[in-house]
């Protein structure tokens, strides 16, 4: 018997009508056994389980280390990915198949639903980097590198790199390979976002070195407060990006 | 020694050349007319309250086609074309329909539009390819084409470029497609049966023209043409890998025993008590059928409820799986099926489907139950069911031990039976090869 968090009220009732729907239609349920029952809430968390299988129950990233943790992150990114995803500036095959009949607004439910979920961080795997890549990976994070255009991650990511509402992730609690092999799409185009596209600006101006670097620095950082998103960014955003509306930019469109 | 595959197309394209050879000396160097008006008919005066009611009519209309489905790319622009449609003999790309004057159909008469609806011919007198379904569109009636047309007139315009088709030899050249068009098409003009009542004759009509249901669940042959004598009875849905299940046949999709509000909520949803949808239907469902107004999906029930139902093909009496295969598939079901589906495949209403007695389960050929497993999938969110349940993906979870095992279980529990599958099929729908 499987009981999810949410409880529907009227669950009893529908159980009852439902037994009697099946009794109806002779159907063989007439005879399930109390331990074989399944019983689904009104609620969201029956509805993503298409979700939780990759990205974990609750949408917490799975041990096998590749999918990103959905759980917690802001709800204006996660409806953009989705939305991304079903219309190709993401390319994941199985993730636009999922989306391709869905529409916004039960995208935008589900990106609530998922952003809304606190779980906590479990402590950050132990990965054998470098002092010096660490370094590097650091200095990246928050102070960018001026000299090389490169602006610091947390000035949109915000000062704990934990995101900012509502559309900017947070990158801690992630696995390696997944913030590599995404480093990697922006680079290529294989991931995109609304133009102007900030992050494939700013994947471009990194180097193999660098991506190691900062992707070492960010898989083994502990997360801080519950990993929530922060209000407000540190300052004024460097580039101006698609999916972020309404915040003031240091230099104009590109 | 030849290969049999070899033979084969040796033997088709010898056939394609002589039917080559008869269509040239018998080529029609004036369109085929039929039953084409004379004038153009879109003389409905522009801006009038009328046009505006003709717009609406065919905004509707290309709805029932699908029209939008095939002419939008991913995440593209509604109309603009560009989808790739695979299909056996290469990529096909779907044509911009927007009213741009150079890229769309916006220069185009009435008159054109509906000999590439009625005629498979463009406005340039080229012969189209039959993945776009003039096959099923020739029964649309000018009064329809002329609406549709005048809707798309109103499509906002999209200056996109179409791109050309990827066919291969030979099936790339107008020749072949007049071969083609000479064996597995003639136009045709729909008449009602006046022996039956007018719902029936709506419902035929909308089947068969615009709802292009043919197109699917209509068996082709070796050459792609529809075989007639087997009309709706199921088949392959050619480059997509998906099977069509019969509407002929009660134990496939034939909806011959359900009232007819199972079957109008299943159209207009994509989920009904006895079944819902999935894969390529649950397209048709998502961007077609559920707009269909309350009287014609009454009058597709109608008709498809009395479709003369055929027996159940008798299937090869089948050997019962091995037992331990059977213990494997159970371990795998309990692990990761019975927490939705239910100890004994009994499902929930509403949510999640039974597996126990479900004609889906049990189709003879386990294409479309191993692309669910592998691909999940949800039902279409559609305005009846805005917040439908869904299926995970377990090809990076089960290997294709483990799903052919589930399913051979699935298949052989609580009362089903059904022949197993095999860890071969599996690799195949993985590998995207034709089972």
């Amino acid at each position: 018997m499987v009981i999810y968090r949410y409880r529907w009220p009227g669950r009893g009732l529908a159980v009852s009508l439902a037994r009697l729907l099946c009794i109806a239609a002779g159907a063989a349920c007439g005879l399930v056994a109390a331990q074989d029952m399944v019983t689904v809430d009104a609620g969201m968390a029956s509805r993503v389980l298409a979700c939780t299988a990759c990205h974990g129950a609750e949408g917490r990233s799975t041990p096998l280390g590749y999918y990103p943790r959905i759980a917690g992150k802001p709800a204006g990114y996660l409806y953009n990915q989705l939305l991304s995803f079903r219309d190709g500036r993401r390319s994941y095959p199985q993730m636009a198949y999922l989306l391709e009949h869905l529409t916004d607004a039960y995208l935008e439910e589900m990106a609530t639903y998922f952003a809304e979920l606190e779980v906590p961080y479990p402590s950050p795997p132990l990965l054998e980097v470098p002092a010096l890549t660490l370094e590097r990976g650091r200095r990246l994070v928050q102070h960018g590198d001026a000299a090389r255009g490169i602006p610091a991650c947390v000035q949109c990511h915000g000062s704990a790199m934990t995101g900012v509402v509502p559309s900017v992730p947070g990158l801690l609690g992630l696995p390696r390979d997944y913030l590599n092999s995404q480093l990697g799409a922006w680079q290529t185009g294989q991931r995109r976002a609304m133009a102007p596209d900030c992050m494939a600006r700013v994947a471009r101006h990194l180097t193999p070195e660098d991506v190691s670097a900062v992707t070492g620095w960010l898989a083994v950082q502990p997360v801080p407060k519950g990993g929530e998103p922060a209000r407000q960014f540190p300052g004024l955003l460097p580039w101006a990006c698609g999916g972020i509306k309404g915040v003031q930019v240091q230099e104009g469109r590109p | 020694m030849m290969r049999p595959q070899c033979i084969k197309l040796l033997a088709a394209l010898a056939i394609l050349l002589l039917v080559a050879t008869v269509a040239m000396l018998n080529w029609p160097t004036e369109p085929v007319l039929g039953s084409v008006r004379e004038g153009d008919p879109s003389a409905v005066v522009q801006g009038t309250p009328v046009a505006a009611l003709v717009v609406e009519r065919g905004a509707y209309l290309a709805r029932l086609g699908n029209c939008v489905g095939c002419h939008t790319a991913q995440g593209g622009a509604p109309y603009a074309g560009g989808r790739a449609v695979k299909t056996p003999f290469g990529m096909v790309y779907t044509s911009n329909l927007t009213s741009d004057p150079l890229m769309g159909i916006g220069a185009w008469s009435a008159t054109e539009f509906w000999q590439a609806l009625h005629n498979g011919r463009s406005k340039d007198g080229r012969l189209l390819y039959p993945a776009f379904p003039y096959t099923s569109y020739t029964w649309v009636t000018r009064e329809d084409s002329d609406a549709i047309f005048a809707y798309l007139r109103s499509v906002p315009p999209v200056a996109q470029a179409n791109q050309p088709h990827a066919l291969r030899f030979p099936y790339d050249s107008q020749v072949a497609l007049a071969a083609w068009r000479a064996l597995f098409f003639r136009p045709q003009r729909w008449e009602d049966d006046v022996r039956r009542s007018v719902e029936w004759n709506r419902g035929a009509y909308l089947v068969r023209s615009l709802g292009h249901c043919a197109a699917c669940h209509t068996p082709r042959n070796a050459l792609g043409g529809s075989r007639e004598r087997r009309t709706l009875g199921g088949g392959m849905i050619p480059g997509q890998d998906w099977y069509a299940p019969a509407l002929n046949d009660p134990s496939q999709a034939g909806v011959q025993e359900w009232p007819e509000e199972e079957i109008v909520a299943l159209l207009r949803t994509g989920s009904a008590p006895r079944g819902a949808v999935s894969g390529p239907m649950a397209e048709v469902v998502a961007r077609s059928t559920q707009y269909l107004d309350e009287e014609d999906a009454r009058a597709i029930a109608v008709y498809l409820r009395e479709l003369p139902a055929h027996a159940p093909s008798v299937s090869s009496e089948s050997v019962a799986p091995a037992q331990a295969m059977l213990q494997r598939g159970q371990a795998v079901y309990d692990r990761h099926c019975a927490q939705c589906h239910g100890g004994v495949g009994q499902g929930v209403a509403g949510a999640f489907p039974p597996l126990a007695g479900n004609r889906a389960v049990l189709l003879e050929t386990p294409v479309n139950l191993i692309r669910v497993v592998l691909a999940g999938g949800f039902l279409p969110a559609t305005v009846g069911n805005p917040r439908p349940h869904g299926m995970p993906p377990f090809l990076h979870v089960l290997s294709d031990e483990d799903v052919a095992d589930v399913l051979t279980f699935v298949r052989n529990a609580w009362g089903n039976r059904a022949p197993a599958v095999g860890t071969i099929d599996v690799y195949r729908a993985r590998e995207g090869r034709s089972p």
